[in-house]
């Protein structure tokens, strides 16, 4: 592999480990907060993608359609916990399983009446078409930098909410103590719908981001969640940096895993493996520290 | 009370069951055989979920390798024999369950859930992405195995009432298998893990290797229920390892009841009518699927058979480990 | 049967030296020595948090220690797994009940007797045609007094009923090392005085480490005594000893009239 090719893959492999993240960090905070586990997050990175280009067909703009979006997943986010999630944060690991798989199906089903099960793609606003030049050899879409450069302020200010805030200092107390944190007089129902709201919008808005520079397809959502797992599998749950470093992590090991293949399938390497890449890496990371990669050893 | 109407019901249950084939029609001895099949899977999986407390989100692997096996084992030009063929699908299944289950058992709880379904889905991308077995199309199989005692034919698997009396056959004897394996020692030891692994270990107890061997126990039943039913649409595809799959046949061992042998029985028929019943009123049954998982999920957590349990009708007392608590008995 | 062996042997059965756990930067257990011999009761006593239940999972490895190590009959079995301990003869109780509710007394006392199987990998015969086993957990079940309620579900005995299951089942798996961690917490008086002359027949043929905070019992059952205050150990030796010790009257019985 040339230094240039290296380069571009280096920054695509960084790229898609940021989308990961914004969804993967939804995922992991509500299970680190109010302990569930939401099989239907994969759903909202595919509903955000198909907002993005039902949207953007209809309001005529990507620009309009991505806060119409945002409003429209956090909304969708308030109403499932008031339904559904609140019902769950006393119940077991099976009974969350069960109901948010459940939840899977009714999105992907509501997905293929609203929209239909074609595969779409999403054209890339005309303010950041084109590419730059980033060395003599090297240039780069500007979409894609674009949306890097969003994520790693999403994720800033993520940081910035939980350390700094009072919000997030409830976050973080509603994380280890759901009683201590009502008598302190926190109302606890309000916390845990902006936080699972939060984490819709979160994975909604990854999806509308990521709509342009991939295409738009019935199976995305189930498709990211389960590398989510993974990500959140090495990078420990609850945890949002660890889910970052995990994120980037499996980013780069998909991105070179298929690049590294490519070269080596000369060698009659099945070029199509390369997608297992991540699994592999999940094995070898649960032979050497079950516990996950990126947590502090108890012993 | 309720141990005799139990009784009475699995009776006539089981004689509905052996003379079904002389009454009912092609369509739907096939489809009862389908049902049965599925039983048997729901059955291995509640080995895991019911029995020893592991949430696996990923048990359809076993079940699709299994098909798997036996589509690239049978030749194109004849037919292969149905013991070796057999033989090989199952060990295949626990051989990928054992694994598989050495990786995911390392985890617990939550981790277990997502890595469970994390490797199933790795498989399925295998079957999917490459051309080993026709990719997202699947694979036929031409030739239906056959069944030979010495020379003799007792069994036609191309007619449907022939086949329907060894998958019954094969579904009685997995019941009775897992009866018996629940009441020994090794059955004693996966319920004490369901309940406190941790005093299990301070027991003396490696309780690692008994999750372990119950893991590759249920994905060779796995195996069985997905060899079955490869022979019987003589194809076989990725979705066989799907987690749709996975998520379905937990839905129907949540359904009929954990840890009773009855519930995935109960649970696979509720399930398969549904889906029949739903799949004619729309093309998008699967919505109605997924709202009867939500009302299950928020109403029924202890299945059908916690429904019974309420109107002591308790398919539990059909002689499980566990026994009903003092008061009922009252 | 080992027992006998066991009693010839003189040695110091369960021995620590300078055993030590810290969490972040608290010692819970600070460089505690100290040796159990078989045929003897050796109590630790100390206020709460002075790391007498870290001091038992210590030795009964469900926490593994920071520093120091553990000798079982001279043999290091510092860092084993809590299985490897309980199979070499190390049989614990715990202070907070860890029972198997579901399950009946006889079953709770059954899957532990089953533990001493060579192996449970047995899949085809019933878990209740294994005499040795039923033997070994009905003789646990009669000797901590519970014989007449041997098949009542477990979760609908008393507090101080389900104290006692915790202790039959420690036995069920016949030990030679007894670790009770305050088996008489929530006990009423009669069950109390039944388990402590259960412990003092067991004494003659075990060696039994008791964390306790009746003290009347441990007065009457310790031949060794040791004071634990703030993970470390204050004063070792005989009861008479500790009882005159200056330093104990000070630091322990002082803090403890507090509580």
């Amino acid at each position: 592999m040339d230094t240039y090719t290296f380069l571009i893959q280096l920054l695509n492999g960084i790229q898609y480990g940021l989308l990961l993240f914004l969804v993967a960090s939804g995922l992991t905070l509500i299970f680190g907060i109010m302990g569930v586990i939401n099989l239907s997050h994969g759903s909202f990175y595919m509903v955000g993608a198909y907002l993005a280009w039902s949207l953007s067909q209809h309001l005529g703009s990507f620009w309009i359609a991505l806060p119409t979006g945002i409003v429209l997943s956090v909304a969708l986010g308030m109403l499932l916990e008031w339904l559904f999630i609140k019902h769950l944060y006393r119940r077991d690991h099976l009974q969350q399983v069960l109901l948010t798989y459940g939840l899977i199906l009714i999105f992907s089903e509501l997905r293929s009446i609203l929209w239909g099960d074609d595969v779409h793609s999403v054209a890339v606003p005309a303010l950041l078409a084109g590419s730059i030049p980033l060395t003599e050899m090297l240039s780069y879409p500007v979409y894609r930098l674009w949306l890097s450069l969003v994520c790693v302020i999403l994720a800033g200010l993520m940081y910035y909410l939980i350390q700094h805030t009072k919000l997030g200092m409830m976050i973080r107390a509603g994380a280890s103590n759901r009683e201590m944190t009502q008598s302190l007089g926190i109302n606890i129902d309000v916390l845990y719908r902006s936080v699972f709201a939060l984490g819709v919008a979160l994975a909604a808005f990854a999806g509308m981001i990521a709509a342009p520079v991939s295409s738009v397809f019935p199976g995305m959502g189930n498709q990211v969640l389960i590398v989510c797992f993974v990500v959140v599998v090495i990078g420990g749950i609850g945890s949002v940096k660890g889910a970052m470093a995990a994120a980037l992590l499996i980013g780069l090991v998909d991105t070179f895993g298929k690049v590294v293949e490519v070269e080596i399938g000369g060698l009659r390497i099945l070029p199509e493996l390369a997608g297992m890449s991540i699994y592999v890496f999940m094995a070898i990371v649960l032979l050497w520290r079950p516990e996950g990669l990126l947590v502090r050893r108890q012993h | 009370m309720s141990k005799r109407l139990l009784i009475i019901g699995l009776s006539i249950g089981a004689v509905l069951l052996v003379a079904f084939p002389l009454i009912g029609d092609r369509f739907y001895i096939q489809f009862v055989t389908r049902i049965l099949i599925m039983a048997m899977f729901a059955g291995s999986l509640n080995l895991l979920v019911g029995y020893t407390g592991l949430v696996s989100l990923g048990h359809a692997a076993f079940f699709g390798i299994a098909g798997y096996i036996l589509a690239l084992y049978a030749p194109e030009t004849h037919a292969a024999g149905f013991w070796s063929s057999l033989l090989l699908s199952v060990s295949g299944a626990a051989v990928m369950a054992l694994i598989i289950g050495a990786l995911v058992l390392r985890t617990s709880g939550i981790f277990f859930i997502m890595v469970t379904l994390a490797f199933a889905e790795m498989l399925f991308f295998v079957f999917h992405d490459t051309a080993i077995a026709g990719g997202s199309d699947g694979i036929y199989i031409h030739e239906r195995p056959v069944l030979m005692i010495g020379s003799w034919q007792p069994l036609n698997f191309a007619n449907p009432s022939h086949f329907y009396y060894l998958v019954l056959v094969f579904s009685i004897g997995v019941i009775l298998f897992m009866r018996t394996v629940l009441r020994s020692p090794f059955g004693q030891v996966i319920a004490g893990i369901r309940v406190n692994e941790h005093r299990m270990r301070a027991l003396g107890f490696h309780t690692f290797r008994y999750k372990l061997v119950c893991f590759v126990i249920a994905g060779a039943i796995a195996g069985l229920a997905g060899y079955l039913a490869a022979v019987q649409f003589g194809v076989v595809n990725p979705e066989m390892l799907g987690w749709h799959l996975s998520g379905s046949v937990l839905m129907m061992v949540i359904l009929g009841g954990m840890g009773t042998l009855a519930g995935p029985v109960l649970g696979a028929f509720s399930m398969m009518f549904l889906e029949e019943i739903f799949q004619a009123l729309t093309k998008h049954w699967q919505l109605l699927i997924g709202a009867v998982i939500v009302l299950v999920a928020l109403f029924l957590p202890r299945g059908l058979a916690g429904l019974l349990a309420k109107f002591n009708i308790s398919p539990a007392a059909a002689g499980q480990s566990r026994r009903a608590p003092p008061h009922a008995d009252v | 049967m080992p027992m006998s062996d066991a009693m010839t042997n003189s040695g110091n059965t369960l021995e620590t030296r300078a055993l030590s756990r810290h969490f972040g930067g608290l010692s819970a257990v600070d460089r505690v020595s100290l040796k159990c011999r078989m045929g003897t009761v050796h109590a630790v006593i100390g206020p709460n948090g002075a790391g007498k239940s870290t001091l038992v999972n210590l030795l009964s490895s469900d926490l593994q220690p920071s520093e120091g190590q553990v000798f079982l009959d001279g043999d290091d079995i510092t860092g084993l797994a809590p299985p490897q301990v309980s199979l070499l003869g190390v049989g614990r109780s715990y202070q907070k009940t860890n029972i198997f509710l579901p399950f009946t007394v006889f079953e709770n006392c059954r899957i532990a007797a089953q533990s001493r199987l060579a192996t449970s990998m047995r899949f085809f015969r019933t878990a209740h045609s294994y005499r040795s086993v039923s033997d070994a957990a009905m003789r646990a079940v009669e000797q901590v007094g519970l014989a007449d309620r041997a098949d009542e579900q477990v979760d609908s005995l008393s507090h101080g009923e389900q104290r006692q299951v915790e202790i039959a089942m420690t036995l069920a798996t016949n030990p030679r090392v007894l670790l009770l961690d305050e088996p008489l917490a929530g006990m009423g008086a009669e069950e109390s005085s039944q388990i402590i002359d259960l412990l003092r027949s067991l004494a003659s043929n075990h060696a039994i480490l008791l964390v306790e905070h009746d003290m009347d019992a441990v007065f009457s059952l310790a031949d060794t005594l040791t004071v634990m205050v703030n993970g470390a150990v204050l004063e070792s030796g005989s009861p008479d000893i500790v009882r005159a010790s200056r330093a104990v009257q000070v630091a322990y019985l002082g803090e403890h009239g507090h509580e």
